[in-house]
């Protein structure tokens, strides 16, 4: 039986398996409204969040499976005090397979350690987050065709976003890929992660306060939000949230075939003006989301068209 | 200074100076009934001064953590007054139930009864990191 807490956890090959089945399943999603029929999953969502939850809901119902669930800590038996080890004990002897996410870090690997069924971490605070990445993924190879020699620029909170680091470690097993890391000072990239990911395997980076510096060299730009639930103090977060806008002013020297990626939901930080570019493609990552993670439930369950 | 020899029993030697005392406490050396001696100080050709630890018994208790506390660290295993083992203790692959988290976030601050584990992470710069959030043990 196999998990997926971090992205690690999966081997490039995997990585390719997943992206295959994910492209099968857009090209001929008919073929697979079956695959999956009897079997359920559970949504386990200890903090709140649209996107993630309703793309597993509706990745699972498209698989021709079943769904159940809470949405928020406050509906669960968590608000009695219940441990995460207790709630998934139980949880596994209904559903074939979990989702969780959880405010707290590790919380699905704890979730792991005790469950029968198979634990998909959906984002443990801002720890990781690996099916986000696997989206992220299969966006860059859906739009470039390719993993290796792309030159990704990483905007926003670098510090706290969990979905830049994850990305960065997935990115950083492909030959001939450089990172430009663009933050404000107080959001610049961890340096375990600089230290464990890309120092430490020699690949080119360099860090930037401009965006418009360095926007044409990107062939990915992946913008984040900064977010008020990674900051202990309000007055920090309104300083730092409006540090980097995307507007179409900025996009002027910008690669002709430049994908603008974003994990959502988005605040400021993308003038809406953007959306109607061609090279915006944030709406579309979103809707990967739901077919990878149909890819990555068959994986995990082990059933095959 | 003369700390008899021992006949069947385990020397810590090689402690750096100053981490004997939380050796001893860590190991819960202060529950044992048997004769232990903990030397501090000691001068040492290697290293200057050197913490040592005699246990007048041959105890199975968990000797790769030692690691954690000292580099140099070695273990003699005494038996019919006789050294009968010699080991070198390196950086253990992973520490349980001896550091604590100390992020706020990580799930081992409100999960009960969960096992507090730490996984070397980087051998050269002696870091630790805690397996479920992945924060540096301090």
């Amino acid at each position: 039986m196999r998990h997926l807490i971090e992205i690690m956890d999966l081997s490039t090959e995997e990585i390719e398996e997943l992206i295959a089945t994910a492209s099968g399943i857009i090209a001929h999603p008919e073929e697979y409204r079956e695959v999956c029929r009897y079997k359920k999953l559970a949504t386990l969502f200890f903090e709140p969040s649209t996107r993630t939850r309703l793309s597993f809901e509706a990745a699972m119902l498209d698989l021709g499976g079943s769904v159940l669930g809470f949405s928020e800590a406050s509906s669960s038996s968590a608000a009695k005090g219940e441990s995460v080890s207790d709630t998934v004990a139980v949880v596994s002897g209904y559903a074939d397979i979990i989702a969780m996410r959880h405010p707290k870090e590790g919380a699905p690997m704890v979730a792991a350690m005790h469950s029968a069924v198979p634990i998909i971490n959906a984002g443990d605070g801002g720890h990781n987050h690996p099916t986000q990445t696997l989206t992220d993924l299969l966006t860059i190879k859906q739009k470039k065709g390719r993993f290796d020699h792309l030159t990704i620029g990483l905007c926003g909170d670098l510090k706290f976003g969990r979905t830049v680091h994850s990305l960065i470690a997935a990115m950083s097993r492909y030959e001939g890929v450089r990172f430009v890391l663009i933050s404000p000072e107080e959001l610049k990239v961890p340096s375990y992660v600089k230290g464990e990911y890309i120092k430490s395997r020699g690949i080119p980076y360099t860090q930037s306060t401009s965006l418009e510096d360095v926007m044409p060299e990107l062939d990915i730009l992946y913008m984040t939000r900064v977010q008020r639930e990674r900051f202990f103090s309000e007055e920090e977060y309104l300083r730092l949230r409006d540090s980097y806008i995307l507007t179409p002013d900025k996009l002027k020297n910008a690669k002709e075939d430049l994908c603008i990626m974003h994990p959502l939901p988005r605040v400021n930080e993308i003038s809406t003006e953007v959306d109607s570019d061609p090279r915006a493609c944030y709406f579309e990552q979103a809707r990967y989301g739901k077919f990878i993670r149909m890819a990555l439930i068959m994986k995990l369950l082990e059933v095959r068209k | 200074m003369k700390i008899d020899s021992i006949r069947n029993g385990i020397v810590i030697d090689h402690i750096q100076a100053g981490s004997g005392m939380q050796i001893y406490k860590m190991l819960h050396m202060d529950d044992l009934s048997c004769s232990v001696a903990l030397l501090r100080n000691v001068q040492s050709r290697k290293l200057g001064q050197k913490d040592i630890i005699k246990i007048d018994a041959v105890l199975d208790i968990d000797l790769d953590v030692l690691g954690y506390f000292s580099p140099n660290i070695t273990v003699n295993i005494i038996r019919d007054g006789k050294l009968a083992e010699k080991k070198h203790i390196g950086l253990p692959a992973r520490i349980t139930d001896l550091l604590k988290c100390k992020n706020p976030r990580c799930i081992t601050t409100t999960e009960q009864g969960i096992h507090h584990i730490f996984r070397l992470a980087d051998p050269a710069a002696r870091t630790y990191r805690c397996i479920y959030c992945d924060a540096k043990a301090e």
